[in-house]
């Protein structure tokens, strides 16, 4: 009742809110027609993408929709100390001429194999029973194909097509981690000497965390300069930042390696001036050092660029207060002048942490066999294996680790104290 | 007590940017103890160098900056304990007001009892108590800035600078600021260096100005006697209001000339001319000027009233006298209030002591 009373009304007796919705409805329209084709856009190129490549990662289905008879039948195999019953024997062998027919069988093998090996002999056996027509469907089916090998008496094989049952699987997630699910279904590790990606993960992480480290260090100052100098000399600084950053990243990858390989100028230089010996020249380049001192190069401007903005806005009285205060210039620059840049570090890091996470072409080209990262790893089942699901896994993996990182700078620092200029 | 009269001493101090032009000329100056003393003057006229100087954020290109009696020059900023006050304040923004008049204290190592102590007596000092816990961001202009003057004074400096501190705020809150400060300063006795360009603050708050043009020291001396007495033209224009006529002496005895104007001839008071034929400009306050004089004044004229303005206290009135139209006179709000009309003509007369005779423009 009282708030009917208190509605108020526009002259021509329309209610105030309706009016108001009404007025700005257009407005919304427009704005949304405006965004609209940054948002399909993102949608088409961003999400779109990334529900695909998590739908390829968990995407388990080919077992699955060509053997429906055999899943169907398992339910009813309880016993798993057992093979399975007659009827599970018979919807495999239905399902196995279907493929036949569809000459699709061969897919089959090599991926059962995959979970079981030796899989694929014992298919192709049956495969051949099948085409001599040596199978009878009237008697048996768990006795004939028992006796086509002994693998089909094994127990092991069969739970290996159950495995294969659920049309989603966490394999290839467990594989980026150098694990796997036993025969028994439990979750086991790989042996040692073949735990690769676990080694790539890591460094991967040192590497980004070295790289950012060493990009803060020599950003800051460089910032401090930028911010603090007279106008025409930080412009040009300000180029001399920028001009690599608009230099193509292939041919500044590619400077690197002319400068560091062993017969390079570095190299030569060191030799010119003794520190190093002729025939003794270190290798700088397909290790390491190489993709330290390439990526610390290229990332660089993504550290200087957030810190100068914040730098930028932060009045030069500030220090001078702080000194006149009694500060030394140590502690006006600690307790006055840094806590200010906070905002600008956290930026800058974090920028340059999640570039180099997954950075590509440089370590693909200066990182030799100890200096690529996981993102190469990736590349590699992309282009090589064609185990497109183990990439988009892994893939997957690494887009879900920057965003951990994210949470936690964000509980950190906050991330409305990012400012990015 | 005795004071010293050369607390801070300014001896033979040039100060050059880029080595072609000089920004401070062969500058002498003493400051006395305890005194409020205000560095006036336009733009670019110097007075803000001479501040960072004192400050140790510039070093003089000649010369020596003596702080009781020792010399200053080689000795940087943070050892020399004297307190600034920015134009934009420069609180710390990232600190609450407690850690702002905190720090001179802390990176001073005093003790946590003494720091409260202190930081307690400045925010009083300021009337802020109970604002301990706020962000600077969270206070106004004014609060701020007496912010910065109390965090500038809770060290207990021999010497705080302050460079246009109240540039930044509104015209009735600078002027009850300017109050304030003169109040803090009376009460602590501090010697205050102050610098602007707002001579009405200067002419408020100080005890001397020096009036500073083309990085030299015009004219140094108390309010009174800077408005009643300024020893040349540029002091007379800078400060306060201004009627000049621009002549020829033609007469000169002790106390009086006669200056030959375009077509008339009018007494003055001789100050820096010394002999007939020379140049100069008269300059006359407009409160000085009185109309249908009662008294027997020595300069008598008619003009003609060309504008008129309401300033609420005041009326200013433009005259065509003598030859020029930019005649002011300011007629007091007096409940005797004549009639003034654009186009009527109206006697005019002032004193020749009043009337002074300087150096031409």
């Amino acid at each position: 009742m009282s708030s009917e009373t208190k509605q108020i009304l526009t002259t021509d007796g329309i209610p105030l809110e309706v009016s108001l919705k009404k007025a700005e409805k257009k407005n919304k329209i427009k704005a949304f027609l405006l965004v609209a084709p940054l948002l399909l856009f993102l949608v088409i190129t961003y999400i779109f993408p990334i529900g695909d490549m998590f739908m390829r990662s968990v995407d388990d289905r080919m077992v699955t929709n060509m053997l429906p008879k055999t899943f169907k039948a398992m339910e009813k195999w309880e016993n798993l100390e057992e093979l399975p019953p007659e009827e599970v024997y018979r919807g495999f062998y239905e399902d196995y001429k279907l493929l036949v027919e569809k000459q699709e069988h061969g897919k089959l093998g090599q991926r059962l194999n995959k979970e079981k090996n030796g899989f694929n002999t014992i298919t192709k056996r049956l495969f051949r029973q099948i085409k001599r027509n040596k199978i009878d469907e009237s008697i048996s089916i768990k006795d004939q194909i028992n006796k086509i090998h002994k693998r089909w008496r094994n127990i092991e094989f069969w739970l290996a097509i159950k495995r294969t049952a659920p049309p989603y699987t966490m394999a290839k997630y467990l594989k980026g981690m150098d694990m796997y699910v036993a025969s028994d279904g439990s979750i086991a590790q790989v042996d040692e000497d073949r735990r690769i990606h676990r080694i790539l993960w890591l460094r991967t992480l040192e590497i980004a965390f070295f790289v950012t480290l060493f990009s803060f260090f020599m950003g800051y100052p460089i910032a401090h300069l930028l911010a603090t100098l007279p106008m025409k000399y930080s412009n040009l600084l300000m180029i001399c930042v920028l001009l690599p950053f608009w230099t193509s990243l292939l041919v500044r990858t590619a400077s690197w390696m002319i400068l560091l390989q062993q017969q390079g100028v570095v190299n030569d230089f060191f030799v010119m001036i003794g520190l190093v010996g002729d025939d003794n020249r270190p290798e700088m380049m397909y290790n390491k050092v190489g993709t330290y001192v390439a990526m610390t190069q290229i990332l660089l401007p993504f550290m200087v660029l957030p810190l100068y903005s914040v730098m930028k806005t932060i009045s030069p009285s500030l220090m001078r207060a702080g000194k006149s205060l009694g500060g030394t210039p140590f502690v006006a620059f600690w307790k006055v002048y840094f806590p200010l840049t906070i905002p600008g570090i956290g930026a800058g890091c974090l920028l340059v942490f999640i570039l180099a996470i997954g950075y590509y072409i440089t370590p693909a080209l200066v990182g030799g066999a100890s200096g690529t990262l996981i993102s190469n790893q990736i590349a590699f089942h992309m282009k090589t294996t064609l185990d497109w699901s183990f990439a988009s896994a892994m893939g997957l993996m690494l887009l879900t680790g920057v965003l951990v990182i994210y949470w936690i700078y964000n509980k950190l620092v906050g991330v409305d104290n990012i400012k990015l200029g | 007590m005795s004071k010293n009269p050369e607390f801070v001493k300014f001896d033979k101090v040039d100060k050059s940017y880029d080595g072609k032009v000089l920004v401070v000329k062969d500058l002498q100056l003493d400051i006395a103890e305890g005194e409020f003393i205000t560095m006036l003057g336009p733009s670019g006229s110097g007075k803000t160098t001479c501040l960072m100087m004192l400050a140790g954020f510039e070093t003089p290109t000649h010369g020596e900056i003596l702080l009781d009696g020792n010399i200053i020059s080689n000795i940087p900023p943070h050892k020399r304990g004297i307190g600034m006050v920015f134009q934009n304040y420069a609180l710390f923004p990232h600190m609450t007001v407690y850690e702002n008049l905190a720090f001179p204290l802390r990176v001073r190592k005093v003790e946590k009892d003494e720091i409260d102590k202190k930081v307690d007596k400045a925010l009083s000092m300021v009337s802020l108590s109970g604002f301990e816990t706020r962000m600077p961001a969270q206070l106004s202009g004014g609060q701020q800035q007496r912010v910065a003057v109390a965090r500038a004074l809770v060290f207990d400096p021999a010497v705080v600078l302050m460079d246009e501190p109240l540039g930044a705020l509104d015209k009735n809150l600078r002027e009850s600021m300017q109050y304030e400060i003169k109040h803090i300063h009376e009460s602590i006795g501090v010697t205050v260096v102050y610098v602007t360009h707002d001579q009405s603050e200067a002419l408020t708050m100080s005890n001397r100005i020096a009036v500073f043009n083309d990085g030299k020291v015009q004219q140094l001396s108390n309010p009174a006697e800077l408005y009643e007495k300024p020893v040349n033209s540029f002091v007379a224009e800078f400060i306060g209001e201004n009627n000049t006529f621009n002549g020829e002496v033609v007469d000169i005895d002790k106390d009086k000339c006669k200056v030959k104007l375009a077509n008339s001839e009018i007494l003055a008071n001789p100050i820096s001319v010394k002999s007939k034929g020379e140049k100069t400009t008269v300059s006359l306050r407009p409160e000085r000027a009185l109309i249908n004089p009662t008294d027997k004044m020595d300069n008598m004229f008619t003009g003609k009233i060309e504008e008129v303005i309401y300033h609420g206290d005041h009326t200013r009135v433009r005259l065509n006298l003598l030859g020029s139209s930019e005649f002011i006179l300011k007629v007091p709000n007096s409940t005797s209030n004549l009639e003034l009309k654009v186009s009527q003509d109206i006697n005019i007369g002032w004193n020749s002591v009043d009337a002074r005779a300087l150096d031409p423009k």
